[in-house]
Formats: C-alpha cells, sequence, structure tokens
C-alpha cells in the first residue's frame, strides 16, 4: 500500500515536472532571435539592423540617407549639448551623475542596478540626477529629457550595447518585459512580435513594419510624425494606443522591463542615436 | 545667443549645393493653447535672402505653412571658398543671418 502510494506520488510529482515549461535562459532566446532575423532578411548585414526598415527596404533608405546628410535631430543634440553642460542651482551638472562624465554612456542603459534591485533606464537615471541635486523631474516622453538623451546618444554613437542579467531579479525583469513583448493587447489584440518580428517586413497599410533586431539603439528619434524628438517609451506609448491599448505608465515598470528586454535582444549592435525616422 | 541657421555647402563640378536648416517655430497663428483656449499667435519667417560673394542667389518668401525648424536646400553655380551670407525676417521683425564659406 505505502509502495502503491509512493509510485503515485513519484509519478505525480515527475508529471508535474514534466508539465512545467522549461523557461529557455536569455543567452538562447538571443540566439534564436537574431536566427530568426538573419534568416528572415539574409541580405541585411548584422550591423545594419540598427537602421530599422532603412535597412530592408532600398528606395526608402535612399530617402533617409538624404536626410541624414542634414538631420532634423541636429538641433536637439544642440540643444541638449547646452542642457547637459548647464549647472544645476546648486553647482553641479549632469556629468557628476554619470560615468565618464555621461559621454559614452549610452550603451549601459538599460541596466539592473544591483542597489535599488530595478531596471534603470537614461532616462530614468537623468531625472534621478535632477531630483538628487534638488531640481524638478522633467516630463518623460519629449522636451527637454529627450534632447538631454539626443546629446548623450550621440556621445555614444558607435559603442555597442552590451546589456548584462547579473542575477536572478534581474532576469525577473528579463522575463516580464520578454512577456510583455509576445503578449496581445488591445482593442486589436496584437504583440509586440506580431508586428515586428512575425510580419516585420510586411507592410501595415502604408506603413513597412521594423524588425525588433536592432530596433532600440537610434533612440530617442525624431519622428517626422511627431514633428520632432520622443524617447523609446513615448514610442512604447504610441504603439500600446495604435492597437488600442490602454498605454502604461512612462519609465513605469512594464515598460522598463520591456525596454530591458528589448535592448538585451539588440546587444551587440552600435548605438546610432538620435535617429530619424519617418 | 546660439545662431538659428545652419548651413552646409559644397561644390562639385561648378554646382555648389546649400542646405540650411534653421531653427524657428514657423506658428501659423492657427494653433491655440490647449490649456487657455487663446490662439498662439503667428510667429513665422516670411523671407530668407542668400548671398555669394555679395551677389543674391536666392531670396524666399514663406509663408506659415512652412513646417517648424525648416530645412532648405538649392543648388547655384559657384565654386570653393564662395562666401555665403545667408539671413532672414520674420512676421514679428525678429532676423538672424551667418556667414559660411561653400566647401
Amino acid at each position: 500500500m505505502k509502495t502503491i502510494i509512493a509510485t503515485i506520488t513519484a509519478t505525480f510529482l515527475m508529471s508535474l515536472m514534466g508539465s512545467q515549461v522549461v523557461l529557455a535562459s536569455p543567452k538562447e532566446d538571443l540566439k534564436s532571435f537574431r536566427a530568426y532575423f538573419k534568416s528572415k532578411f539574409p541580405d541585411t548585414p548584422f550591423d545594419d539592423f540598427i537602421n530599422g526598415v532603412y535597412a530592408i527596404d532600398p528606395p526608402s533608405r535612399e530617402q533617409w540617407e538624404a536626410i541624414e546628410e542634414f538631420p532634423p535631430y541636429e538641433i536637439n543634440i544642440d540643444n541638449g549639448e547646452g542642457l547637459f553642460n548647464k549647472p544645476f542651482k546648486n553647482g553641479k551638472t549632469y556629468a557628476d551623475c554619470f560615468d565618464n562624465g555621461g559621454e559614452n554612456v549610452r550603451q549601459n542603459y538599460p541596466h539592473f542596478d544591483e542597489a535599488s534591485s530595478q531596471v534603470v533606464t537614461l532616462e530614468m537615471a537623468i531625472n534621478e540626477c535632477r531630483i538628487k541635486n534638488g531640481e524638478a523631474p522633467l516630463g518623460l516622453g519629449k522636451g527637454d529629457i529627450a534632447d538631454i538623451s539626443a546629446y548623450m546618444a550621440f556621445t555614444s554613437r558607435g559603442s555597442r550595447f552590451d546589456v548584462g542579467i547579473p542575477n536572478k531579479d534581474a532576469e525577473d525583469w528579463y522575463e516580464k518585459g520578454k512577456h510583455f513583448f509576445y503578449a496581445k493587447r488591445g482593442q486589436l489584440n496584437m504583440a509586440c512580435a506580431d508586428c515586428h518580428v512575425y510580419y516585420s517586413g510586411s507592410y501595415a497599410r502604408a506603413e513597412l513594419l521594423s524588425p525588433a533586431l536592432g530596433q532600440p539603439t537610434h533612440f530617442p528619434v525624431y519622428r517626422s510624425k511627431w514633428g520632432g524628438l520622443g524617447t523609446l517609451q513615448r514610442r512604447y506609448e504610441g504603439c500600446n494606443k495604435q492597437v488600442r491599448a490602454r498605454p502604461f505608465k512612462l519609465q513605469g515598470e512594464e515598460y522598463r522591463a520591456l525596454e530591458y528586454f528589448h535592448t538585451y535582444m539588440s546587444n551587440g549592435l552600435e548605438v546610432n542615436g538620435p535617429g530619424a525616422r519617418k | 545667443m546660439e545662431n538659428s541657421i545652419k548651413v552646409r555647402a559644397r561644390e562639385s563640378d561648378g554646382v555648389v549645393t546649400f542646405k540650411a536648416l534653421i531653427s524657428h517655430p514657423m506658428e501659423t497663428g492657427l494653433r491655440k493653447n490647449k490649456k487657455t483656449g487663446e490662439p498662439i499667435p503667428a510667429h513665422f519667417i516670411q523671407e530668407v535672402d542668400v548671398d555669394s560673394n555679395g551677389k543674391r542667389q536666392l531670396t524666399a518668401y514663406w509663408g506659415g505653412s512652412i513646417s517648424k525648424n525648416p530645412y532648405l536646400s538649392f543648388k547655384y553655380a559657384g565654386k570653393k571658398g564662395d562666401k555665403l551670407t545667408v539671413s532672414w525676417t520674420d512676421n514679428q521683425g525678429e532676423k538672424d543671418s551667418i556667414e559660411a564659406s561653400v566647401k
């Protein structure tokens, strides 16, 4: 009798373990992510994915290259440089808050901050710097914060993203972001992955869908549609609204987790922000 | 005061390609302040002049339909080293100008 119970319990436990979803590790996710886009766009070199749709569509690339000769975000970079160098009321500057005086650091964001046990994005770090020095935080989607972020991205151009996942808590943030990316939402019941993985390279009405690989590298971005510069999370908000989902708070946990996953998937690619897009 | 005009001019085969990016709000006067409902007063560039070595190459008459931070580009016959003067005036009486040389 005891043996039977033991066997049944053992089998039950084994089946539980067997039915548990084996979570692939982030490294494996990254490998299969890259392999997917490599096979979908075989003529596009890996490094070129940072250019989004312009890496996969020659006619619009020509137009974009013409714009890049004298890009609209130049004004924002200059403005951002001025804002970055202007001292706070207490005399300190942004350079005091960041490694290397804030130059060439874009590729280190977002990262998992072990001290506060959360993911920190560049915009969040900019505001934390302001609060620490007695200044009011900036609005998170556009305006001054985008200009400062643009300047910091510009000084980091060419450096490659290398987002790390140092511990289990960080991996939880990664998994949250990954889940967000693949989960369907909104009235249109679509996931980020629907447009930017499965249908990347296809058209949604008149727009070509960009591949998710290399997507965050060029942010903040001057979007012709916005007529101005905006941050990555401003775009997340817009994308969520586009599938008629209620957007989340900028720099809240959801979007930070998403940015963490999203940027991890672009590891090894160069910073090319700020960018210009349609 | 930061200059509002950025100029790039390159010569190739006797043709200078002139490009300029001007920082200007280019308000049409039709937009309303979202909070107060008051119309935002019109503030847009009315004339842009480009001179090369003192000789007028282009006069542009603009209105409110030109976008914010306008980009202007045109070609003219010229050579490297030409001294360019670019200036604009707007409907509120403001003006700015910059000098540059053709590369």
